[in-house]
């Protein structure tokens, strides 16, 4: 056993944890307030890389239609069922929330030539791309799981299946069968003893750590996100603050898209990725979740980073069973969750 | 009180229908709440108490009027915008944020006056405290620790940040001891000097006619009777059935 190797791998592991984490904790923050099985969230981070890549590409990406359609989707909707009860006050606000950005970015990037949205500074080719999936989110909560949100949380599973798949189509129609790659944030290595660590790695770690302790004020400190944490804790006490459990659907996904993209965005310049590359990223930040009994973020992160290791360690020493260990991982939780879970039910009452 | 100028009308139900499935829960429920007036529903187990509060706050669909303030509030109309009109419900199961503590658990109490811009909760936060000098000494507690009594004074003052007109109180006596019962009926009678309209459901019905201007009767689904507290609480029908030496009661 080489100490180099062994180093070399846990960096790799950390790095892909690091990812994995932030998609947990999306995926715990989703389920405890909508108590949707948020299967599509890898396809966020997908749709976060494959955008920036047009945009650096030069051309306009298929996502910033989508993020359109469903704004005028939403604006027929609530705009209909705001005139139906002559609250007409409500219009601009329904207008400009769900469809001011998407119609912005889209004058923005097919104004450009494709060669000045290519030479873009990366910081706003970024802010752009956040700026096209993110209204993803909210808009996707209010045309699909808004109208079945008193539903079993079963039928919620089977329709974040569906959206998974009509999202994956979708990617390939907007960005091809082909995959690719973004610059990265900057370039060069950093020397620490035996460890070469690419500047991405750093970004990547730093990135990931700096959303975690934004999230950790945001649920602490802000009144936004206590109310989050309320409507996961008890729905009806939270609807009886005048917290609406469509409003923090829509937060929660919104971030929950905020998440999926900068990781999508984050790991791009490490891997190349394809439309439908989302789907085992997210699913591994879904392992990490379910650690953490899609309950506890703490537990679902530091769950999240093992799985990275993990899969590491294993594409190493075993790499034909690479995903075949990481997924198993996943048989043993679950046995100890049913285990210990009996406790937890009765503490709920 | 002062018949010569009536107060207005903060609640006006008339002919109120509430059904599950098939089930009727309540029949042609009528009542009227007055501006600063304590008014209670009393009635055994199963009269449809909590259903009547639940379909007042939204939380059930319903037929009949319901004016409030003047204006109708339609079935439709959704729980947040209820709130945000100054109705706010002390359910009988409290419904408090367990794991969070008990200043984050009165915070949001005030979290759509926050959401309309109207940032004064720390000054009614202070107001709630002045209240219940309880919630100021567990303050950093989680609300999931605290006792009985506590939890239901909790469930109040989280009511109370949200700077209601109509404050609608489900069976504060439930489960708690003599004491606390005592206490916490003590606070709802101060409360009305705040100029709080309240609606009171209680089975604890000696209490409530205690404090209250105004009662009636449920039963069943329907009002059985009804006048001013001090009436009913002389009326040999409600002795016998509600204020009895306790030895009746079949709930």
């Amino acid at each position: 056993m080489d100490l180099q190797i062994l180093l070399l791998l846990g960096q790799d592991g950390l790095t892909n944890g690091a990812i994995y984490a932030l998609l947990a904790l999306a995926l715990v923050l989703v389920f405890a307030v909508t108590r949707v099985i948020f299967l599509p969230q890898g396809e966020f981070v997908a749709y976060g890389a494959l955008t920036l890549a047009a945009i650096q590409a030069g051309k306009l990406p298929g996502t910033v239609w989508l993020a359109v359609i469903l704004g005028i989707a939403v604006v027929l909707i609530d705009g209909g069922l705001a005139l139906k009860s002559g609250n007409l006050k409500r219009l601009p606000r329904i207008v400009l929330g769900n469809l001011g950005l998407p119609l912005v970015l889209l004058g923005l990037i097919s104004g450009l030539e494709a060669e000045a949205l290519a030479a873009l500074a990366l910081p706003l080719q970024i802010l752009l791309t956040l700026g096209i999936v993110v209204p993803l989110g909210p808009l996707l909560y209010r045309l699909v799981f808004q109208p079945i949100a008193e539903a079993s949380s079963l039928v919620l599973l089977i329709v974040a299946v569906a959206l998974h798949m009509t999202l994956i189509g979708l990617g390939l129609v907007f960005f091809g069968a082909e995959g690719f790659r973004t610059q990265p944030f900057s370039d060069g290595a950093l020397e620490i003893g035996p460890l070469l660590l690419q500047h991405q790695t750093l970004w990547i770690l730093f990135a990931s750590a700096a959303l975690i302790a934004v999230l950790y004020v945001l649920f602490e400190r802000t009144v936004y996100g206590k109310a989050l944490r309320a409507t996961a804790l008890n729905r009806t006490g939270a609807r009886l603050m005048g917290i609406s459990t469509t409003m923090a659907g829509k937060l929660s996904l919104g971030l929950a898209a905020f998440i999926g993209a900068l990781s999508g965005v984050l790991v791009s310049p490490m891997t190349t990725l394809y439309y439908d590359s989302g789907f085992l990223i997210g699913l591994k930040g879904f392992v990490g979740a379910i650690i953490g009994g899609l309950a506890s973020y703490p537990v679902a992160a530091l769950g999240a980073v093992l799985v990275g290791l993990l899969e590491s360690y294993s594409s190493f020493y075993a790499s034909a069973f690479k995903e075949v260990i990481v997924f198993t991982l996943i048989i043993p939780v679950l046995v100890w969750r049913s285990l210990t879970s009996h406790h937890v039910e009765e503490e709920e009452e | 009180m002062n018949a010569a100028h009536e107060p207005k009308p903060v609640l006006e139900v008339s002919d109120l229908c509430v059904a599950y499935g098939k089930v009727e829960a309540l029949h042609k429920v009528s009542l009227r709440i007055r501006e600063g007036e304590i008014v209670t529903v009393i009635g055994p187990n199963g009269a449809g108490k909590t259903t009547l509060l639940s379909a007042l706050m939204g939380l059930l669909p319903y037929r009949g009027e319901v004016a409030y303030v003047g204006h109708n509030l339609d079935a439709h109309v959704e729980v947040e915008e209820r709130v945000g009109q100054g109705l706010t419900l002390v359910p009988e199961k409290r419904e408090l944020f367990a794991e969070m503590s008990v200043e984050d658990n009165l915070l949001l109490g005030a979290f759509h006056r926050y959401r309309s811009g109207l940032r004064d909760h720390a000054q009614t936060m202070e107001e709630v405290f002045a209240l219940f000098p309880r919630l100021k000494e567990r303050r950093t507690q989680a609300a999931g620790t605290l006792s009985g009594g506590e939890r239901q004074m909790l469930a109040m003052g989280r009511a109370l940040m949200a700077k209601p007109k109509l404050l609608m109180l489900d069976e504060p006596s439930l489960g708690l001891a003599p004491l606390i019962i005592k206490e916490i009926f003590r606070i709802v009678a101060e409360l009305k000097q705040t100029g709080v309209s309240i609606l009171l459901v209680e089975q604890n019905a000696r209490a409530a006619l205690q404090v209250a201007d105004y009662g009636y009767v449920l039963e069943t689904g329907e009002v059985s009777l009804e006048g001013p507290s001090h009436e009913l609480a002389d009326d040999p029908r409600v002795i016998e059935t509600y204020l009895g030496l306790g030895g009746k009661k079949t709930a």
